[in-house]
């Protein structure tokens, strides 16, 4: 079985760009299995896999011998046009993307964030253009709500609907309340949008600032002692509580600490759709070089929530992450230069948060998790790729090695050993968090769009071959559970006879009247005795019922009967 | 009275230690237990008025001030023992054997039977103002039911209409209970609308009024609630007065939204209550205030845990070091929620309360199990009782059915046949938890909550053999319902002393209306506040000593902020590219390590521990 176009082809096959490859000799690793086979690619897609394929001649091809062929990765969190006080992130589309394949991600998600004043659409629209002109591989985006103003159901709607169908994202910052919040997430539900929060306690670390700030301390460490772990946890319940009454998927970005994975591992087991992302610096290294005298080493790490200084972090992120608890890595890249990060040199607040991650990420996966036996190869691709793919509705077009996905390739080499440095490094900023670490497994041969990008540590990309990739709402990994809960879930009254007893008169205005003792404890005395006998009274038990003629009545499953709510509960 | 002042307890009546009782081991046990009042500071032995008349004399009921307790086994929370226990002018005088006690002497016999300290119920409402209603069971009534099934203490909540200062309605309750109760109390006051000015208020009631124990509301939006910066600074400034944070944990914002909701779909009976007001939501708002608390360093106690989802996050946060205790009340250890579904419009409501009784059936079994292991400390009662009329306001509209339960009388004997019963528990953990902690958190112990020389004569007889069904029949409440009606306890008290009196013997109640005495607790509890005050010493954090950063400063557009982002201008800065290229070599750079720095003369930087070593701090967290 294979689909073969008998078209002519021109390209000398020495070209990196060609538009026909073969890949042979490499061990397909897909999430749920692998196998040796030999794929074919062409025009941007895989067009053959298997084994002895039959292939045009001319064909440039790339002697896998045994290694590892894997989905490329899909880094679900970028920041690679952030605004902050007139400035925008280091690594831009060109630079980041770049950054990216040469990691071994050939896909991005990058999330739109608005300034305060400026519409979401105008944002979008903004984001869309440096994308397409900048941008070296695929990429979506998400949209950040950073409030929630009148006009901005319709907006939304066509974010979702008409334009470009995506995704908007919600944040919790100080500006998001909780009613705020439960009518945000009922609204993106009933767009069938993903609903991604930034968790941390904005009330709380607003206070701490103050008395962190009040106490002397001015440098990177007062931006983690402001932001403890327990915060980060407090806000991810909140989220996944508020999402679970929606019944709404929630999909917690940048978990950073152990208690707010153990919360999300936790609530997963009582049933809510919740997923959450570690990014690569709280995979791969720690909070504690916030204590270090170095100053522009210790800004460096800045990004919220913090990098916990617990040193374990890194490995029970791991441990949930190999185990399914936690489903899918980002990157969180938005990386700022030192003299940027220097506008908070006198008050830890004002430093940029942000810490590189987009290349690093899937060495450093493939380094915290796999090599260390923690998880396999497939569950490797799962996290990197393939989940995000689902949860974001591009699978199976990214996220597989399959007939017909896109030719998004990536040949990895397990034994392979890296040191990152920033002197290496292909983003623009001077301090790599991870430097120094030594990683086993990285890409040798990166496929971006059927074409090789990355091969023997040198990169060949183009400013703008990179598409925008439009995601539909309703993704069916998320929402097949979620309809069906909506339709389990409804809520229905008993029927009863009407109650026919007394009723206690209510004073006039009972709200401004003050209480004076005299007249409160009388009337609990004077009233005449309790009927006694109420629970025997003749209350109509016939059936007969106002809504009696509603036929939906029948049809209705009765799902809140006494003592078996509790199932319900812990279904949605 | 002059004259039994002046008859003193005899000379040391060292008891004399019999071999046999399997408790009695101990040598000493009982002259530890002495307890000198002078530095306690409590007030002297209650004189309640010897010209208040009986409200209700009945046959057999005698006011003798002097009573001997004869062969019962006496249970305090960490051992039991036999002994026979004087009382003299509302006091333990003597514990031990072969007393030596005056002539005509009232004398119990209390063969095979336990002499537990009363119960303390750490939680009433009974003077609760709801819609100009005020709950059908008022402190005379309340604590009568109290007395009669083994509660010798109430903490009342006292809960301002709008309008009312705290110590104004501090006042109405005291004037109430003063006039009314029939056993001790003591009052928690709760704050609702809070606003910087009742600062002041709090810290004259924690000083002069003799109140360590605030409620805070997360429910109830736009009437008690409070937002989670108030919070915050509530509990700063309870952590400094010494007072403890009660918190009733409902997340407010999604219970009002759902109750709109479920008001939509028809939903109008007393399951919408329960519908609307789901265990998540009891354990977020749980959660929440535990986070806030560990934030602030002020303990925090939760009340009414009604729900599997907060017991448990309050047993994890334990479990992390907080210091926080949960309360479980008589109706979510003893009632089933699913009687919200009954047919019966007044049976459903008679259960409304919040958080409301959990409908899962295995509730009460778990909060049971937790209450034994200590994970759960103190059990209430909530009892806020109001008549089936009165709960009919809301009879077309859940919302307004007034919210509470009865409690107060079956608490102990709930708490018996569910945990002692069952063999979850011992006897000692059974006045642990009905009375010991509560007095202990809310520092009335050793006065209250031990038998004990010196300490309060609030005892209890208990018959583990004897047995008694709840009903609605015999409960002495204003109520029609009772929602455990039909439970079976083994195991009753026979015989209740308040203040040295006998108040119930051979199921006849004979109490004296307004001879309750205020109970005023100090602050700082020992039990609550040690760990706390050696917190509040290493929770210091320091910076981090470093030179100047002297390099290059990225420039900020002036006014950034203020400038309506134009999308033009925005794209032009984020040129990084356009930007000098980075200096690579920072990390190589000469910053000054010397650890010359500006405060290097400040002596106290030696003496002080380094508190956030790097990849220490974690371990703070968990400590703290």
């Amino acid at each position: 079985m294979f689909i073969y176009f008998n078209k002519p082809t021109f390209l000398p096959f020495f070209s990196p760009q060609s538009d026909r490859l073969l890949i042979k000799g490499g061990r397909i690793i897909n999430d749920d299995h692998s196998f040796y086979a030999d794929i074919y690619l062409e025009d941007g897609l895989i067009k053959q896999i298997g084994e002895n394929l039959i292939v045009p001649g001319g064909v440039k091809t790339i002697e896998a011998n045994g290694r590892m062929v894997i989905p490329g990765g899909i880094d679900v969190n970028t920041y690679l046009q952030k605004p902050y006080q007139g400035m925008t992130a280091v690594d831009d589309f060109y630079q980041g993307t770049k950054a990216a394949l040469a990691g071994g991600t050939t896909m991005i998600i990058d999330h739109v964030f608005p300034e305060p004043g400026s519409s979401l659409l105008t944002s979008f629209e903004k984001w869309h253009e440096a994308a397409d002109t900048k941008s070296c591989c695929d990429y979506s985006l998400h949209v950040d709500i950073t409030s929630w103003y009148d006009g901005i159901r319709e907006e939304l709607e066509i974010l979702v609907q008409d334009k470009v169908m995506c995704f908007p994202y919600s944040a919790v910052f100080p500006s998001l309340y909780y009613l705020q919040l439960y009518e945000a997430f009922t609204f993106l539900k009933s767009l069938g949008a993903v609903i991604l929060v930034h968790a941390e306690n904005g009330d709380l670390i607003a206070q701490e600032q103050k008395r962190i700030l009040e106490m002397g301390i001015t440098g990177p460490e007062g931006h983690a002692l402001s932001r403890p772990e327990e915060l980060e946890a407090e806000a991810v319940f909140r989220a996944i509580t508020i999402a679970s009454r929606i019944n709404c998927p929630v999909y917690i970005t940048k978990v950073m600490s152990k208690s707010a994975a153990d919360i999300i591992a936790l609530a997963r087991k009582k049933g809510p759709l919740v997923f959450g992302e570690p990014i690569t610096a709280s995979l791969g290294t720690d909070g504690t070089h916030y204590w270090s005298k170095n100053w522009a080493k210790a800004a460096a790490f800045v990004t919220s929530p913090p990098l916990s200084p617990d040193p374990t972090t890194p490995d029970h992120l791991n441990s949930l992450l190999a185990c399914g608890d936690l489903q899918v890595t980002g990157s969180g890249h938005c990386p700022y230069s030192t003299a940027q990060k220097a506008i908070g040199k006198d008050n830890f607040t004002m430093i940029p948060e942000g810490v590189n991650g987009i290349e690093e990420r899937m060495t450093v996966v493939w380094d915290k998790a796999v090599a260390t036996g923690k998880m396999d190869e497939s569950q490797f691709v799962a996290v990197t790729s393939t989940n995000a793919a689902k949860i974001f509705n591009l699978y199976p077009r990214k996220g597989r090695i399959a007939v017909g996905s896109d030719a998004d390739v990536v040949i990895w080499d397990p034994d392979k050993v890296k040191t990152i440095t920033a002197k290496s490094h292909k983003s623009a900023i001077e301090y790599n968090i991870f430097e120094g670490m030594e990683c086993h497994g990285a890409p040798l041969v990166v496929i971006s769009q059927g074409k090789i990008v990355f091969e023997d540590g040198n990169l060949h990309v183009n400013k703008g071959m990179g598409r925008f990739i439009p995601r539909k709402p309703f993704p069916e990994y998320l929402y097949q559970r979620i309809k069906i809960r909506n339709k389990v879930g409804g809520l229905q009254g008993v029927s009863r006879g009407m109650y026919d007893g007394p009723v206690y008169e209510i004073p006039a205005t009972p709200k401004y009247a003050t209480p004076a003792p005299s007249t409160k404890s009388s009337p609990a005395k004077n009233q005449p005795p309790p009927i006694r006998n109420l629970h025997q009274s003749n209350f109509s038990l016939s059936g007969a019922q106002i809504d009696d003629n509603n036929p939906r009545r029948t049809g209705h499953r009765i799902v809140a009967p006494p003592g078996g709510r509790s199932n319900i509960t812990s279904l949605g | 009275t002059a004259n039994r002042k002046l008859s003193p307890p005899l000379p040391s009546p060292r008891p004399r230690q019999k071999r046999g009782g399997m408790f009695c081991s101990v040598e000493d046990a009982f002259d530890n237990k002495t307890l000198d009042f002078a530095s306690l500071g409590a007030p002297g032995p209650g004189t309640p008025g010897p010209a208040a008349p009986p409200a209700e004399p009945l046959a057999g009921c005698t006011q003798s001030d002097r009573l001997l307790i004869k062969g019962g086994k006496i249970v305090n929370d960490d051992q039991s023992f036999y002994a026979d226990v004087y009382v003299e002018d509302g006091l333990i005088k003597q514990i031990g054997e072969n007393l030596i006690v005056p002539g005509g002497v009232k004398t119990i016999d209390a063969y095979s039977q336990l002499v537990v300290p009363g119960g303390i119920d750490v939680h009433t409402r009974l003077r609760v103002p709801v819609l100009g209603m005020s709950s059908a069971d008022g402190f005379y009534h309340g604590t009568r039911a109290a007395l009669a099934g083994g509660t010798t203490m109430i903490i009342d909540h006292v809960c301002p209409d709008a309008g009312t200062s705290l110590l104004a309605a501090y006042e109405q309750w005291r004037g109430a209970a003063d006039s009314q109760a029939c056993c001790d109390y003591s009052l928690h006051i709760d704050i609702p609308r809070w606003h910087e000015s009742l600062k002041e208020e709090l810290e004259a009631l924690v000083k002069d009024k003799g109140v360590n124990s605030f409620l805070v509301f997360m429910a109830y939006k736009d009437k008690l609630q409070c937002s989670d910066a108030q919070m915050y600074e509530i509990f700063c400034i309870l952590r400094d007065l010494g007072a403890i944070a009660q918190v009733h944990a409902e997340n407010g914002d999604i219970i009002d939204e759902e109750q709109k909701r479920l008001l939509e779909l028809g939903v109008t009976g007393p399951e919408g209550h329960v519908l609307s007001r789901p265990e998540e939501v009891e354990a977020e708002a749980v959660y929440r205030a535990i986070t806030i608390a560990k934030q602030a360093n002020c303990p925090l106690y939760v009340t009414k845990i009604m729900s599997r989802g907060a017991a448990d996050i309050l047993a994890q946060a334990k479990r992390k070091g907080t210091v926080v205790y949960g309360e479980p009340i008589t109706a979510s250890l003893g009632a089933d929620g699913s009687h919200y579904w009954s047919k019966n419009w007044a049976k459903a409501a008679a259960f409304v309360t919040s958080p409301p009784i959990s409908p899962d059936p295995t509730t009460s079994d778990h909060l049971t199990s937790l209450l034994s292991c200590g994970d759960l400390q103190v059990a209430g009662s909530a009892h806020c009782t109001f008549t089936t009329a009165q709960k009919a306001v809301g009879k077309d509209n859940f919302t307004l059915i007034p919210e509470g339960t009865n409690g107060v009388e079956e608490r102990m004997a709930i708490i018996w046949e569910k945990c002692v019963v069952s063999g979850k528990m011992d006897e000692n953990d059974f006045v642990a938890v009905t009375s010991t902690n509560a007095a202990k958190i809310f520092n009335c112990y050793p006065r209250k909550g031990r038998v004990a020389v010196g300490a309060d004569a609030d005892l209890v007889l208990w018959n583990p053999k004897a047995t008694k069904i709840i009903s609605a029949k015999t409960h002495n409440l204003n109520v029609e319902y009772n929602i455990f009606e039909g439970t079976e306890c083994h195991g009753v008290p026979t015989v209740v002393i308040s203040q040295g009196k006998v108040v119930v013997e051979d199921g006849n109640l004979c109490v004296t209306q307004g001879s309750g005495r205020f109970i005023p607790r100090k602050t700082f509890p020992d039990f609550v506040y040690k760990r706390i005050k050696a917190r509040n010493r290493l929770a210091e954090v320091h910076g981090v000593p470093r030179g100047l950063y002297d390099g290059p400063v990225h420039d900020v557009l002036a006014s950034a902020k203020a400038v309506a982002p134009a999308p033009a201008s925005r794209i032009a800065p984020c040129a990084g590219k356009a930007q000098a290229p980075p200096v690579r070599n920072l990390h190589q750079s000469g910053f000054s390590l010397s650890g010359s720095q500006a405060d290097d003369h400040i002596a106290r930087r030696t003496a002080q521990k380094i508190m956030a070593p790097p990849g220490g701090r974690s371990n703070i967290t968990s400590l703290s």
